[in-house]
């Protein structure tokens, strides 16, 4: 925190990311399934900010409306239709617990470690990632001139996806 | 803002905020017993993962869009994850009348 220089974005980013990491505890420490759902909404918003602010508007947009609006609402539904009064146990002090949180705070520290001990490329001030047209049109130039043939592989996945849910989500005959 | 020049933000913080992001959702798949709370904390980590390929996209050493392509397209496959696994679970639960992990130990030995 000391070496940071206290500009506007930098500001934003500090509230944006503390938003983020409070949800996301929130998210697995709360003990009722459906206020677990909700924070991961904010989890869901606050990445989206991040995109934004780093002048990726229409990953943001995509963001908001697929997760923040699709995916969460989705599980919702998926909580509702199971078993909506479900609980956590009380957080126990187990032996997979224990292993589960010492293991995170090792990758955690791993990584920070990492992190620190490297210098990280600042961007290069005169170089314009959009070339010079509105970032959803650059987006969608790079989608449609290079990357046509993954773009449309992944339409056939979300197609078979979809079908696949629904066959696997409906009711049969003989589990009666 | 926009999609010029560098950004104030460094990504040694970027970075370390993904890191952290990570880290909760491994621990929240790893101890959770709700199937439905396992499939948001790997929801959590794909967002990890986002956040760095959108922080490269802007900060890396030759600023481009295909950072922003790639985490457009792990968003996809994540809808498409999220709507495959939550099928599943309606249909495991429908069969075993649970939703809890340590119940679906059919293929335990």
């Amino acid at each position: 925190m000391l070496g940071l220089a206290w500009t506007p974005p930098m500001i934003a980013f500090l509230v944006i990311s503390l938003l983020i990491l409070v949800c996301a505890i929130m998210a697995i420490s709360f003990r009722k399934v459906i206020y677990m759902a909700l924070a991961i909404g904010g989890v869901f918003l606050g990445c989206a900010a991040v995109y934004i602010l780093l002048g990726a508007e229409f990953v943001g947009a995509a963001q908001i409306l697929i997760y923040a609006g699709a995916i969460t609402i989705l599980i919702m539904f998926a909580i509702m239709l199971t078993n909506h009064e479900a609980e956590e146990p009380p957080a126990a002090w187990s032996v997979r617990n224990i292993a589960a949180a010492v293991g995170c705070v090792l990758l955690g520290v791993t990584l920070y470690a990492v992190i620190r001990s490297q210098s990280w490329p600042h961007g290069a001030a005169g170089a314009d990632v959009n070339q010079g047209q509105s970032n959803p049109v650059a987006v969608g130039l790079a989608l449609f001139q290079h990357y046509t043939v993954p773009f449309e592989l992944v339409s056939l996945l979300l197609i078979v996806a979809l079908v696949g849910a629904v066959i696997l989500a409906q009711e049969r005959k003989e589990d009666e | 803002m926009g999609g010029a020049g560098s950004v104030a933000i460094p990504a040694q913080s970027l970075l370390a905020l993904a890191a952290i992001l990570f880290c909760v959702g491994l621990y929240g798949a790893l101890t959770k017993r709700n199937l439905i709370i396992v499939l948001v904390s790997i929801e959590l980590m794909l967002n990890a993962v986002n956040i760095n390929l959108v922080a490269f996209s802007r900060l890396g050493v030759a600023p481009n869009l295909n950072g922003q392509v790639f985490a457009l397209f792990t968003i996809t496959v994540a809808a498409a994850e999220i709507a495959v696994g939550l099928a599943l679970l309606l249909a495991v639960f429908r069969l075993r009348k649970t939703s809890e992990v340590k119940d679906l130990d059919l293929h335990k030995w």
